[in-house]
């Protein structure tokens, strides 16, 4: 393999443990409402700080967390 | 080729299973137990958990889900199963899995290690992958709710009150586990305490600063909690700050009372959700640096496979093998507070049923196998050394040379200057009686992480493994208070409405209150048992844990019969049966034995004969009363979670009777089927496609 494809192939493994990060923080939470609202939805979306602060209000008005 | 891979998973697993007995007279490697534990959850995942799903709960691919249904973008989304299954896993995965196994270690590592296989790969999996699959049918509804909709308003409530229940004995455990970890430790305290200004931290980053980048903030919180740990050991070496942070168990509790109430009533952004997700991180890494350690360092495992202490004897905790073994080990194999969960946030994100045996079952293998990396941390260690730490001072003498021997005369040889020598090395001032669990496996894990990536830093790893279980410990704690919280407003609503409106500050601060107060008593009284607390309290979660599943599982077993399954409702009533049994058992013994060291009246009445007589020291004379009507309470408590156990079995029995007799039964609140459509935006640009790598 050249360098120029390793480093391809570097920067794409790079980009997928990255991505499966942020998806699993709840990181990309925003931009997948975002992707839904344009798909479904008339009208401006939340921002991205009302989106959050909803979104930790609910994920903590049930059990999310055990023994 | 499938069944070539299962038959040769079976011949490993068999090997390894006959390498423990084999070895049962000799020390043996943590490698033989870890093979085999990975053994017989790849032959669970593979055959009984396919079967189970596909013919007992007949999961349909291509039935819609509700995440698909009502994709709302926000608590709606249908998401990749790994995702899932990771936030799954992080939700159910607590202190739990490491307090249990570490207390059963007492009867050896046999029995324990056993149960956590077992006991997860046939109940705690099953029961798991059930309700999950019972709650994505159902739009995502609650254990309490789908008790309520299929057997009737009875078990609702049962559940309900069980719920509030375990969780105030869960928090006031868990606060004793870390209260007796920071107990005179100057490090351990000033690191927790450390914790609390950078999760606030955490918090203003999230909300104020740069709103939702979690991964930036969480990085940046893992960071500085590290560095508290290094701030912590400098702390212990000043010899002004040190005195500042050496406080004694009764102060301790009521920081921990304090923190828990001043926490609940904060809103959720400043502290909750930022220490949440630190200890998150630090869980998941923790979890699997420990997992690559013990397979890189293989330690012997040097408690024997069987102590003497079956017999009902133990120092952490009284009562025999049976039923004792199954009621401690709580979360590592079958913990009906996982249903919780699993009817709670992760059905909204299943995107299709066939993800529910890896999300489900999957993430409770995981969490199994958390408690075999427990028990190996704990049995690694020197019998001699972890009967001296876990052994409180009202068992063994609060004497270094009364408790070596005593410790040594079980035939677990140790000695004072070891114990100096261990304490020194993890830089603390003593290891004696350090009951609760934490200590000891911050012992172990700082052996094994220092054995495996430098041996010079052992004090460092001590204090990491304090502080990763103390950050999760004080999350469960915020988020329990505040869960028990809302079911209270709940419950007092029905009473007096403005009570039940959770964000009507007088409502939220009163019904904190009691919450915090409710744990708060039973933390109080752990710390000032001398001994030790953990001994009477773990027992009384475990029971209240098992009662939980055993509520679940019979919710799961009235919805298979009453669907006319009940030719397979084995797989549930098997689990609940065996459950049903040991709960009660343990109950009996907890309230009937006439051994003070098990009987709870027992020893309410032995205390109370050493008090008349004048025969007890000044300062437990004058505990005395108060541990006198504890230990009356916890015997009532202990009764009524048996009655509630039996009330939701004979419910159960009543409404399957009903239906096999062809009467009129409770409908189904199954959804009705709706066609499953491709969703691909339901997997993030950036993540691979199903089925790829």
């Amino acid at each position: 393999m050249t360098p120029a494809g390793i480093r391809r192939t570097l920067r794409r493994r790079v980009a997928a443990a990255a991505g499966w990060l942020r998806a699993l923080s709840g990181d990309d939470a925003y931009e997948r409402y975002l992707t839904h609202h344009a798909r479904a939805h008339a009208g401006p979306p939340l921002s991205r700080r009302v989106f959050y602060a909803q979104r930790e209000e609910r994920k903590w008005s049930g059990i999310s967390r055990c023994c | 080729m499938k069944k070539i891979v299962g038959v040769l998973l079976a011949a490993v697993g068999a090997v390894a299973l006959g390498g423990i007995a084999l070895h049962r007279h000799e020390p043996i490697n943590a490698l033989w137990i870890v093979t085999a534990a990975v053994c017989v959850y790849a032959l669970g995942y593979r055959f009984y958990a396919a079967w189970v799903a596909a013919r007992v709960l007949a999961v349909d691919p291509s039935r819609a889900t509700p995440a698909e249904r009502h994709d709302n973008g926000r608590d709606f989304v249908p998401t990749h199963r790994w995702i899932a299954f990771g936030h799954h896993f992080a939700a159910i995965a607590g202190p739990g899995p490491l307090v249990g196994p570490t207390l059963a270690a007492q009867f050896g590592y046999l029995p324990g290690t056993l149960w956590i296989l077992v006991g997860a790969v046939l109940g705690g999996c099953v029961q798991d992958m059930t309700i999950l699959l019972l709650s994505t049918r159902r739009d995502g509804r609650s254990l309490g709710q789908m008790a309520r909709d299929e057997l009737g308003p009875f078990g609702g409530f049962a559940a309900l009150i069980g719920t509030l229940l375990i969780m105030i004995l869960l928090i006031a455990v868990l606060g004793l586990v870390v209260v007796n970890a920071m107990k005179h430790s100057p490090w351990s305290t000033a690191t927790v305490f450390a914790t609390v200004p950078v999760a606030m931290l955490v918090g203003v980053h999230l909300r104020q600063l740069r709103p939702g980048r979690i991964l930036e903030a969480s990085a940046l919180g893992v960071a500085l909690v590290l560095l508290a740990v290094l701030a912590g050991g400098w702390v212990d070496t000043h010899p002004l700050l040190r005195g500042l942070f050496d406080w004694s168990s009764l102060p301790l509790a009521g920081f921990v009372i304090g923190y828990g109430w001043i926490a609940a009533i904060l809103p959720v952004w400043l502290l909750l959700a930022p220490r949440d997700y630190l200890s998150t991180f630090l869980k998941l890494g923790t979890v699997a640096l420990l997992a690559v350690a013990i397979v890189l360092l293989h330690p012997q495992i040097r408690m024997p496979a069987l102590t003497a202490f079956v017999d009902g004897h133990g120092p952490l905790f009284g009562g025999k093998i049976f039923p004792f073994v199954f009621i401690t080990i709580a979360c590592g194999a079958v913990s009906g507070f996982h249903a919780l969960v699993a009817s709670g946030t992760t059905p909204k994100l299943i995107a299709s049923e066939a993800d529910v045996r890896l999300i489900g079952y999957g993430s409770m293998m995981l969490e199994s196998f958390v408690a075999i990396m427990a028990m190996i941390a704990a049995t690694l260690l020197d019998p001699g050394v972890f009967f001296a730490i876990n052994s409180g001072a009202g068992v063994v003498g609060s004497a270094p040379a009364a408790a070596v021997h005593t410790i040594s005369s079980w035939g677990f040889h140790v000695t004072v200057q070891q114990m100096q020598a261990l304490a020194h090395e993890m830089g603390e001032s003593t290891l004696f009686a350090r009951t609760g669990g934490a200590p000891s496996l911050a012992v172990g894990m700082a052996s094994i992480f220092g054995n495996t990536f430098g041996r010079g830093l052992l004090s460092l790893w001590y204090h990491f493994a304090i502080m990763f279980e103390a950050v999760f410990i004080l999350s469960t704690l915020d988020a329990g208070t505040r869960v028990g919280r809302f079911m209270l407003q709940d419950l007092l609503g029905h009473v007096y409405a403005p009570l039940g409106r959770t964000s009507w500050y007088p409502s939220v601060i009163f019904s904190s209150t009691l919450i915090v107060a409710g744990w708060g008593y039973f933390l109080y009284v752990g710390v000032i048992d001398p001994n030790g607390g953990v001994n009477i309290l773990w027992p009384l979660f475990g029971i209240a844990n098992q009662m939980l599943a055993a509520i679940a599982l019979s919710v799961a077993t009235g919805i298979l019969v009453k669907s006319g399954r009940a030719r397979h409702a084995w797989v549930t009533l098997g689990p609940l049966a065996w459950l049903a049994i040991v709960t009660t058992v343990a109950a009996w013994q907890k309230i009937a034995s006439p051994d003070p060291r098990i009987g709870l009246f027992a020893a309410a009445r032995a205390l109370a004969a050493h008090l008349a007589a004048g025969s007890l020291p000044a300062q437990a004379a004058a505990a005395a009363p108060q541990l006198i009507f504890n230990q009356r309470l916890d015997a009532w408590l202990t009764a009524l979670f048996t009655a509630i156990l039996w009330l939701v079995i004979l419910d159960m029995a009543r409404v399957c009777m009903r239906k096999l007799r062809g009467m009129p039964v409770p409908a189904s609140s199954e959804t009705p089927y709706q066609t499953a459509r491709l969703r691909p935006f339901a997997v993030p640009a950036q993540l691979p496609q199903e089925g790829g790598t």
